[in-house]
């Protein structure tokens, strides 16, 4: 078997479980230790039960034994309250941190726009935005490659049942957290974001519409390739992200409508949102490995 | 019914709620005139926001005239006696708006959520209350949940700080034995000291019928627009309630004749089109629609050739919520697809 590169994920909960079940299968990454802060989580239970090294003293349970046990990358999937003191600690260590929190204290990552950017600038931290971020933000590059856009907006329509407490408490960090991304790593110079709860029975499967508003007359032909090009980077690890319907054209407007299931490990397919949460911090993970392995990147304490 | 000597609290919507039906382009002087004109008439409290609420200037809900700010600024500085509110949407807007209309001296926000999310408004009926403003919590299309489950959401709000709660139609779907159902128990498990508002469109021409038995069971606070200018076929008309007030005995503290001068004299000469019961406006009613979907239906049959009724009664079927606009073009394109239009 190939090398891999060792892995930690901190927070067992639904995030952290469906996460570890997609790092199970990876070529580049092994999970090795589930980290969390209640003895009487079930996911502390499942992860042991599936071969994994456990704490319920959260990070500090793991850091004695962390460098020996070989691990160079962790996944915070607990809350921004703790994150940059997790993200410390395990720096310290040598490990390199990928943040599924809302923390974002080290650069957005959106894979198939900017992973390679990181990786090149050998970050400790990278921040995987929002769901709602990951999977509209390479619609909006994908036109802002193309040509300039003026204004970038997304909107989510998520399903109540796969919105959680934390996101519930402190909503309007979604609405900054993406907007600040749409601008930043999505290209468009003013960015505005929209999330909408939808309670259905039986839940509707995460829905995003990508508007941009291009500076001169959208060139319809190289967008529409773009848009099919970006589509199929993010089909690599989400395999449910769907263009419905779009580029719609109308004037200097260009709207592309999406859906995103999820592959349905721990989750539940409609929650694509949190799916390709899980993927993209994946597949984030694997690029690192890549390099470390190599010899190109050593991750080590600053 | 008797409702003689109720005190009842009007709320004006036509400068919120009416940005739907004007898609978002009232001009900062067709504000501060009807504006002046409520105030004259006696109206406590006018509502001045974008349609979708603070920060609802988009693609997705429409690029007003003006920005919230500019107009809470024309209107504040327009009224004499009358208060000012504004509306705010979690997921649309931030505490971020909402300190900035606070700073401009509005005195009550509306924080409004779908019915079954209160859970979304914590951090923002918390500032509001903390801020201390008149602080409404705004359950929206309160047909689709029972009432046991609308009084749940409405404690929550409660517990975060909102001094009223509203129970909100705005599909204009609710039927008067379910507006009574729903106020009643919410008066009854709600604090005392909370006040209860209702807020109808006249999408079924039950907006006056419907806010009488809101009143009868509890409801100190009613929405309405003068004019019905407002989303679907409108909200209450004001004036028409209040002269129905007026013959009840009802105190409502409203010239009759000065708000009917408003609604004919300002705010009818405004309109793009007759804010009336059409067959897609209807069909919200009918369908248990979201009301500002009415015009983005519209144009999605101008643009894809698919009726509007088709798409509202689906978009109905598919239970979707305030704030799914987006939705509109995405499935008229789906109709159009599958009947071969495009």
């Amino acid at each position: 078997m190939a090398e891999k590169i060792r892995a930690a994920i901190i927070g067992p909960g639904n995030i952290g479980t469906d996460l570890l079940m997609k790092a199970m299968r990876s070529e580049l990454i092994e999970p090795v230790w589930m980290v969390g802060v209640d003895p009487e989580s079930p996911g502390l239970a499942r992860a042991k039960e599936m071969g994994m090294k456990v704490t319920s003293e959260g990070v500090d349970g793991m850091l004695p034994t962390m460098r020996e046990d070989g691990v160079q990358i962790c996944f915070d999937a607990t809350s921004a309250y703790v994150h940059a003191e997790n993200s410390r600690k395990v720096n310290e260590q040598g490990a390199l941190m990928i943040d599924l929190t809302p923390a974002a204290i080290g650069p957005f990552c959106i894979p198939p726009v900017n992973l390679s950017d990181a990786v090149a600038e050998k970050c400790m931290n990278v921040n995987m935005v929002t769901c709602g971020g990951q999977a509209t933000i390479p619609m909006v590059a994908a036109v802002s490659r193309v040509q300039s856009v003026s204004y970038g907006e997304i909107v989510a329509t998520v399903s109540s049942k796969s919105v959680g407490p934390g996101t519930r408490k402190n909503i309007d960090e979604f609405t900054r957290t993406t907007a600040g991304a749409v601008e930043k790593v999505g290209g468009a110079r003013q960015g505005k974001a929209i999330i909408v709860i939808n309670p259905a029975e039986p839940p509707l499967i995460m829905r995003d519409t990508i508007h941009c508003l291009t500076d001169d007359e959208p060139d319809q032909e190289a967008i529409r390739k773009s848009v099919d090009d970006m589509v199929a980077e993010v089909q690599k690890y989400v395999p449910g992200y769907r263009l419905k319907n779009g580029p719609v054209f109308d004037g200097n407007r260009v709207s592309m409508f999406m859906e995103v299931e999820g592959l349905g490990d721990f989750l539940p397919k409609y929650a694509g949102n949190l799916d390709i949460m899980t993927a993209a911090g994946l597949r984030t993970a694997e690029m690192f490995a890549e390099e470390i392995l190599a010899g190109r990147f050593s991750p080590s304490a600053a | 019914m008797d409702i003689q000597g109720k005190k009842v609290v009007l709320h004006d919507m036509c400068l919120r709620d009416g940005m739907h039906a004007k898609r978002h382009q009232i001009s900062l002087d067709e504000m501060v005139s009807i504006a002046s004109g409520l105030d004259e008439a006696g109206m406590p409290l006018i509502e001045v926001t974008h349609g979708d609420g603070l920060g609802g200037s988009s693609v997705n809900y429409g690029f007003p005239a003006h920005s919230d700010e500019e107009y809470l600024k024309a209107v504040i500085g327009a009224v004499k006696n009358a208060k000012i509110s504004a509306l705010l949407l979690p997921g649309i807007g931030t505490v971020d708006h909402l300190k900035m209309a606070a700073d401009l001296g509005v005195s009550t926000i509306r924080v409004a959520t779908h019915c079954t999310e209160a859970d979304v408004s914590e951090q923002h009926i918390g500032m509001a209350s903390e801020m201390g403003l008149d602080t409404v919590g705004f359950l929206m299309m309160t047909h689709m949940i029972g009432a046991e489950e609308i009084v749940e959401q409405a404690k929550l709000m409660e517990s975060y700080g909102a001094n009223c709660i509203y129970c909100t139609d705005s599909a204009g779907y609710m039927l008067p034995d379910q507006v009574q159902e729903r106020i009643a128990l919410l008066r009854s498990e709600l604090k005392p000291e909370t006040e209860l508002g209702f807020h109808a469109h006249h999408n079924l021409s039950l907006g006056v019928t419907n806010s009488l038995v809101a009143i009868e069971h509890g409801a100190n606070r009613i929405d309405g627009s003068v004019a019905g200018l407002g989303a679907g076929a409108g909200n209450t008309p004001l004036e028409v309630l209040v002269a129905v007030l007026d013959r009840m005995g009802a105190d409502h503290g409203i010239d009759l004749y000065k708000i009917m001068d408003v609604a004919e004299d300002r705010v009818t000469p405004i309109m793009d089109h007759p804010i009336r019961i059409d067959r897609d406006s209807l069909t919200l009613g009918y369908a248990g629609v979201y009301s500002s979907f009415l015009l983005f239906a519209k144009r999605a049959e101008a643009k894809y050739g698919v009726s509007a009724r088709d798409i509202l009664v689906e978009l109905g079927r598919r239970r979707t919520v305030g704030g799914q606009e987006d939705m509109i073009e995405d499935l008229a394109l789906d109709m159009a697809k599958e009947r071969g239009l495009l």
